[in-house]
C-alpha cells in the first residue's frame, strides 16, 4: 500500500458509503479512521493502511474537494501530535485500540502532565511521585503549563516512581484519568489577561497498572518520543509572504502613512527583510524534509522564528503610537485555540513573550544546537550521578 | 516553484571545485600572493577555467559556453568564497558575461566565446561599491575614444577587456593595454582594486543600452555575491569550531563555555537561514520570475552582516592568533567586510525593497 491511486480509490469509496453531506460529522470521522484513511502511516486497524506518511496528501485533498469534516486538529494537536505517537510506540495492543481512535476523531481531547512548577527546563528533575497501591498507582503532585486541561479526557503524565535513583532512571509514563475526583485543574491566568494554560493539582489520583505507558522507570525515554514529535510538528508549513506577524505591520504601515518615521522605516525594512529569510528557512527545511533529507535545521526555526514575533510586535506598538497605549481586552477568558491575529497589537506583543519560553526555552535550544549540531562539549552534568532525592532544591 | 535544495549535479560540482582549491589554494599560498606583484592566481584561474569550464556556465553552449544557469555558478562562488579564492570568477564570469548577456551582435558574442574559454578575462569599468539602480556614465565617449576615470574597479588588474558604460547611453569594449590601470591599495588583497584611467581610448560599441546591461549585470553581481558570503561565512564557522573543540584554557576545551557556544549556536542560525536566501536568489536569477528583484534584494540585504557577523565572530573567537597576519581569519574578514560594500550595501538594498515591497520611507 503506497500507491497513489489506490489511496484515491479508498477515499472515493469512503466518500460513496458516506457522503458528508448526509452523515453526521462524527460518524464521517469514525468511518474515515475504519477506512484507515486517518492517518495513513500508521497500521492498518488503527486508523492506517502503513503507507508512506507522504501520501496523506493525497487523502487529505480528496476529503477537502468532497467538503467532508476534518477533525479539527488544531482543537486536538496534544492528542495527535504527541500522546497517538508514543501510545503508537510504545502502547500494549489493547491501549492502542483503546485510546486511538476517540483521541483521532476528536471524542477524547488529550492534554500534557510534564512541566511542575521545580522542572521547567530540567523536566527530568519533576517531583511528581506515583507509589504502589496495590494493583496500581496512586499520584500525588502538582503540574503546570497545561494547556486544555479544562477540557481533556485524559492527560500523558511523568511522575516519578523511584527517588533512589538518578533522575532521567525514576521516572514512569502514565495515561491520567483527567475525571479523578483526585485532579484538580485551575487555570493560569498570563500576562495577557486570559488563561490558555492550567495548573493541575494532582491529590491520591489513582492509576491502574493498564494505563502505564512503556516498563517501570523507563518514562524518560518514553517520554523523549513524546519531546520528539513536537519539535517535528513545528515549522511543517508552507507560509507565503508576509504571512506571519509582519503582516498587519506591514499593513498598518502601507495603509496610514501619518505613523510613519525614519527610524520606524530603517527597523520595519530590517524585520520585514528577516521575516522573509525565516520563511525562506522554513521552506528550504520543509523541501528537505519532502526530498527525505531531513536536516538539522528544525531546531533553530523556533529560536528564529520566537526573536521575531517578540521584534516585530514590539515594533508594531510602537509604530500605533497612542492606540499603542491602549489594549484591546484584559477580561479572563480561557480560549481554545491561540490566535495571534484575531487581536491587537498589544496582544500579540504580550503573547509574543512566551515564545523564546514554550517548548523549549531559547538559551536551552541554543544549548541543543551548540551540543546536537555543532558537537560542542556538553554542559557539565552535576546530576547524573546523583539520586533525585539528594538533589539540590 | 522555487527550489531550495542542491541537485546531485550541483554537489558534485561543488566537491569538484572544493577539491581543486583545496590542492592548489590553500590559506599559505593565498597569503604569500596576495603582498606579491601579482595578488591574483593565474594558474588556477586556468585550471577553473581551461580544465573545468567554469567560466562558461553562463554562456550558452551556442557560443562555447555550458549553457548552466545561476545555481551553478552560484555553487562556485560559494567554494571560491570559502577559499578567498584571488580569481576574477564573479567580475568576468559573472557580472561581465552578464552585461555581454544583455548586447547583441558579432562582437559581443565573440567576446562571450572569449570570455567562456577562460583565455580571455573581463572587467564592467564599474565601481564595485555601485549598486543595481545606481547612477552611471561618467566616462565621455568622442568620436569613438572614450575619455575619463573610473576608481574601485575590481579585478581591473588582470582584466583584458573593459566594458565601459559612456555618458552616451552605449556600453562599450576597450582592450585593456589603451587604458591605465593603477591599482588601489585595497582593504581586501584577494579582491584588489585599482583605478582605471580613458585617455582617447579606442572603443567598440556593444550596445546603444548600457544602462539595461549594466543594471543586469550588477543585479546578478549582487544575488550571487550572496552565495560568495555563504561561503566566507560558512569557512569561519567551521574554522572557529575547530579551533574550539581543540583549543584548551582553564583546563577546559574552550568550546564547552556556554557564553561561546550560545554565540556559535546563533551564527550557524544565521548561517543556515543564509544558505535559503542564498538559494532563493539563485534560482530566482536562474529563471526568469519576476520576482527576482525581490529575491535579489532580500539576499543582498540579509546576507553582508551576516559574513561580517561571522568573520568578526571568527576573530574574536579565535583570541590573540586570530589577530596575526599569519592566521588566515583576516581573509575572510576583509574579503566579508569589502563584499557588504560590494554590488551595494545591506542598507542600499533595504531600501530597494521599500520600493519593491510597497514599505514607503515617511512622507
Amino acid at each position: 500500500m503506497n500507491d497513489a491511486a489506490e489511496l484515491r480509490d479508498r477515499t472515493r469509496e469512503l466518500l460513496a458509503s458516506h457522503p458528508p453531506a448526509h452523515t453526521g460529522r462524527l460518524d464521517f470521522l469514525r468511518a474515515r479512521f475504519d477506512a484507515g484513511l486517518a492517518w495513513v502511516h500508521y497500521p492498518e486497524g488503527l486508523g492506517g493502511l502503513g503507507a508512506p506518511r507522504s501520501l496523506q496528501a493525497v487523502v487529505d485533498s480528496g476529503l477537502e474537494a468532497a467538503g467532508a469534516p476534518d477533525n479539527d486538529p488544531r482543537r486536538i494537536g496534544i492528542g495527535l501530535g504527541m500522546a497517538a505517537p508514543t501510545i503508537l510506540r510504545y502502547g500494549t495492543e489493547e491501549q492502542k485500540r483503546q485510546y486511538l481512535r476517540p483521541l483521532w476523531t476528536g471524542e477524547e481531547v488529550w492534554c500534557q502532565l510534564f512541566s511542575e512548577p521545580g522542572a521547567g527546563s530540567d523536566l527530568a528533575a519533576l517531583g511528581t511521585r506515583a507509589v504502589r497501591d496495590g494493583e496500581g498507582w496512586r499520584v500525588n503532585g502538582q503540574k503546570v503549563w497545561t494547556s486544555s486541561a479544562h477540557l481533556a479526557r485524559w492527560a500523558i503524565l511523568i511522575a516519578r516512581t523511584d527517588p533512589d535513583v538518578p533522575k532521567h532512571q525514576g521516572i514512569t509514563y502514565f495515561i491520567c484519568d483527567m475525571t479523578d475526583p483526585g485532579v484538580e485543574v485551575r487555570p493560569l491566568r498570563q500576562i495577557t489577561g486570559e488563561a490558555e494554560f492550567n495548573e493541575v493539582f494532582l491529590t491520591d489520583v489513582r492509576i491502574p497498572d493498564s494505563r502505564r505507558l512503556g516498563d517501570v522507570g523507563d518514562g524518560w525515554r518514553v517520554a523523549q518520543t513524546t519531546l520528539m514529535n513536537e519539535r517535528v510538528s513545528i515549522g511543517g508549513m508552507r507560509i507565503p509572504r508576509e504571512g506571519g506577524m509582519i503582516g498587519p505591520v506591514a499593513k498598518t504601515w502601507r495603509e496610514r502613512p501619518e505613523l510613519r518615521t525614519h527610524d520606524l522605516h530603517q527597523r520595519l525594512l530590517r524585520l520585514w527583510v528577516e521575516a522573509e529569510v525565516a520563511r525562506l528557512t522554513g521552506e528550504r527545511l520543509r523541501q528537505q524534509l519532502v526530498a527525505g533529507q531531513p536536516g538539522p535545521e528544525g531546531s533553530g526555526m523556533k529560536l528564529a522564528f520566537a526573536r521575531l514575533n517578540q521584534e516585530i510586535s514590539g515594533l508594531e506598538v510602537e509604530l500605533l503610537g497612542e492606540e499603542g497605549l491602549l489594549y484591546d481586552d484584559w477580561t479572563m477568558r480561557r480560549p481554545e485555540l491561540v490566535d495571534f491575529t484575531g487581536r491587537e497589537a498589544g496582544y500579540r506583543y504580550l503573547r509574543s513573550k512566551g515564545n523564546s519560553i514554550e517548548g523549549g526555552t531559547s538559551e536551552v535550544l541554543l544549548n541543543i544546537v551548540a551540543e546536537r549540531v555543532l558537537g560542542l562539549p556538553p554542559e557539565p552534568r552535576t546530576d547524573k550521578d546523583v539520586a533525585w532525592k539528594d538533589l539540590a532544591r | 516553484m522555487t527550489d531550495l535544495l542542491y541537485s546531485d549535479e550541483e554537489e558534485a560540482l561543488r566537491s569538484a571545485v572544493r577539491d581543486l582549491l583545496a590542492d592548489h589554494c590553500d590559506a599559505a599560498a593565498v597569503l604569500a600572493r596576495i603582498e606579491s606583484d601579482t595578488p591574483h592566481d593565474r594558474s588556477l584561474w586556468k585550471l577553473l577555467t581551461e580544465s573545468m569550464g567554469l567560466a562558461g556556465l553562463l554562456v550558452p553552449e551556442s557560443l562555447g559556453g555550458q549553457g548552466a544557469t545561476h545555481r551553478e555558478a552560484a555553487v562556485v562562488l560559494e567554494e571560491l568564497g570559502r577559499a578567498v579564492a584571488p580569481v576574477p570568477y564573479l567580475t568576468s564570469a559573472v557580472v561581465a558575461t552578464e552585461a555581454l548577456l544583455a548586447c547583441e551582435g558579432a562582437e559581443a558574442e565573440k567576446l562571450l566565446t572569449e570570455l567562456a574559454s577562460g583565455r580571455t578575462v573581463a572587467a564592467l569599468a564599474v565601481g564595485l561599491a555601485a549598486r543595481p539602480e545606481g547612477d552611471l556614465g561618467v566616462v565621455r565617449q568622442e568620436g569613438g575614444a572614450l575619455s575619463g576615470q573610473v576608481t574601485a574597479v575590481a579585478d581591473a588588474a588582470v582584466a583584458d577587456v573593459l566594458l565601459v558604460p559612456a555618458d552616451d547611453g552605449g556600453l562599450y569594449a576597450v582592450a585593456a593595454n589603451a587604458v591605465t590601470v593603477t591599482p588601489q591599495v585595497s582593504l581586501d588583497l584577494t579582491r584588489p582594486v585599482a583605478t582605471l584611467t580613458f585617455d582617447g581610448a579606442r572603443a567598440h560599441r556593444l550596445t546603444n543600452d548600457a544602462p539595461t546591461a549594466v543594471r543586469r549585470a550588477l543585479r546578478a553581481g549582487a544575488g550571487l555575491l550572496a552565495s560568495e558570503q555563504l561561503g566566507v561565512a560558512d569557512w569561519c564557522l567551521s574554522e572557529t569550531l575547530r579551533h574550539l573543540k581543540e583549543r584548551k584554557q582553564f583546563n577546559r576545551v574552550v568550546g564547552g563555555f556556554q557564553a561561546l557556544k550560545h554565540r556559535l549556536a546563533q551564527l550557524w542560525l544565521e548561517i543556515v537561514s543564509l544558505r535559503a536566501t542564498a538559494r532563493n536568489a539563485a534560482d530566482a536569477l536562474a529563471g526568469s520570475g519576476e520576482d527576482t528583484d525581490v529575491a535579489v534584494a532580500v539576499a543582498a540585504a540579509y546576507a553582508a552582516p551576516v559574513a561580517v557577523h561571522a568573520a568578526e565572530e571568527a576573530l574574536q573567537l579565535h583570541g590573540g592568533i586570530g589577530m596575526t597576519w599569519e592566521h588566515p581569519v583576516h581573509l575572510h574578514l576583509k574579503r566579508a567586510k569589502a563584499d557588504s560594500i560590494a554590488y551595494g550595501t545591506a542598507g542600499a538594498h533595504r531600501e530597494a525593497l521599500a520600493r519593491l515591497a510597497d514599505l514607503r520611507p515617511p512622507l
